[in-house]
């Protein structure tokens, strides 16, 4: 193991997690709700397929309209950050089809468990970020080092 | 009022994903590559949520009602079951391919790139195909 110094960016790190704890905190001290992206993205997703009314979802509807307006809003001040991928289509369908049943199976993601679940101290999220975590370590360990 | 906290909910969140780098795949790549050439950005990123996140819920567990008026509503399960461990496993899996997790795919959807959305809808596809909204419940 070998830091990557160059990569690094401690500062913005913080400061971007911070904003995402502020973020957290809006959202279930103002609508009371868990900022959990994938059960914010699934929940409406399956009110449609189901033909169920959206009513209840308006809530997570406009705090996806936020997240989504974050890259406008950003580039009116400065140019968005990097953004270098490095699988293919093949590798990206696989990837996002796992990661869809993934986070549906266990109820939450990085957002959810990770940064919800952990703040509230929940045995269960960390057993699941702990899972997840390993996993993407194990993941980019083979793809990099192994094959 | 609902609305406006709402937005502004995911507006923040987007702005401290963007901020904080974890919307390139890249950067979620290097933080995995525990082994590698290791980039520790993402235990910072998390350090920072929580370390907002813990005092918040804290309150929001002795609060019923929230701001907009609605109940708080705080998960209740302490479930430790398989599926919350295959789950982790098959979303770290996919994570760990693509340097891809739900929040960042989704602001990186809209502004743009096409790889985004080869993996934000294979992801919008996987839910559905966990979820089935249209079987009989």
């Amino acid at each position: 193991m070998a830091i990557a110094w160059d990569l690094f960016t401690p500062w913005h790190a913080l400061a971007g997690g911070l904003l995402i704890g502020v973020a957290t905190a809006l959202f279930i001290l103002g609508n009371g709700r868990i900022a959990g992206i994938a059960g914010i993205v699934a929940s409406p997703l399956r009110a449609v397929l189901s033909r169920a009314s959206l009513r209840p979802e308006r809530t997570r509807l406009w705090f996806i309209a936020g997240l989504l307006a974050a890259p406008w809003v950003w580039r009116m001040f400065a140019p968005l950050p990097a953004f270098t991928i490095d699988v293919g289509a093949l590798g990206l369908v696989v990837a996002g089809v796992f990661v869809g049943i993934g986070v549906r199976m266990a109820n939450g993601c990085t957002s959810g468990h990770g940064v919800c679940g952990l703040s509230r101290l929940s045995l269960r999220s960390l057993v699941n970020v702990l899972a997840f975590m390993g996993a993407g370590f194990v993941t980019v360990f083979v793809l990099r080092h192994v094959v | 009022m609902r609305t406006i906290l709402a937005v502004v909910s995911g507006l923040a969140f987007g702005l401290g994903l963007i901020a904080s780098g974890m919307t390139n795949p890249a950067r979620i790549k290097a933080f995995l590559d525990l082994l590698g050439h290791w980039d520790p950005s993402l235990a910072f990123v998390m350090a920072g949520a929580i370390a907002v996140g813990l005092p918040a819920f804290a309150l929001a567990r002795r609060r019923r009602t929230a701001w907009s008026g609605d109940t708080i509503e705080i998960p209740s399960s302490t479930t430790i079951d398989r599926r919350l461990i295959a789950g982790g496993v098959l979303f770290g899996i996919g994570w760990g391919i693509a340097g891809f997790c739900p929040g960042p795919a989704l602001v990186a959807m809209s502004f743009g790139p096409s790889a985004a959305w080869i993996f934000g809808v294979a992801m919008l596809a996987g839910m559905v195909i966990h979820d089935r909204p249209w079987a009989p419940r």
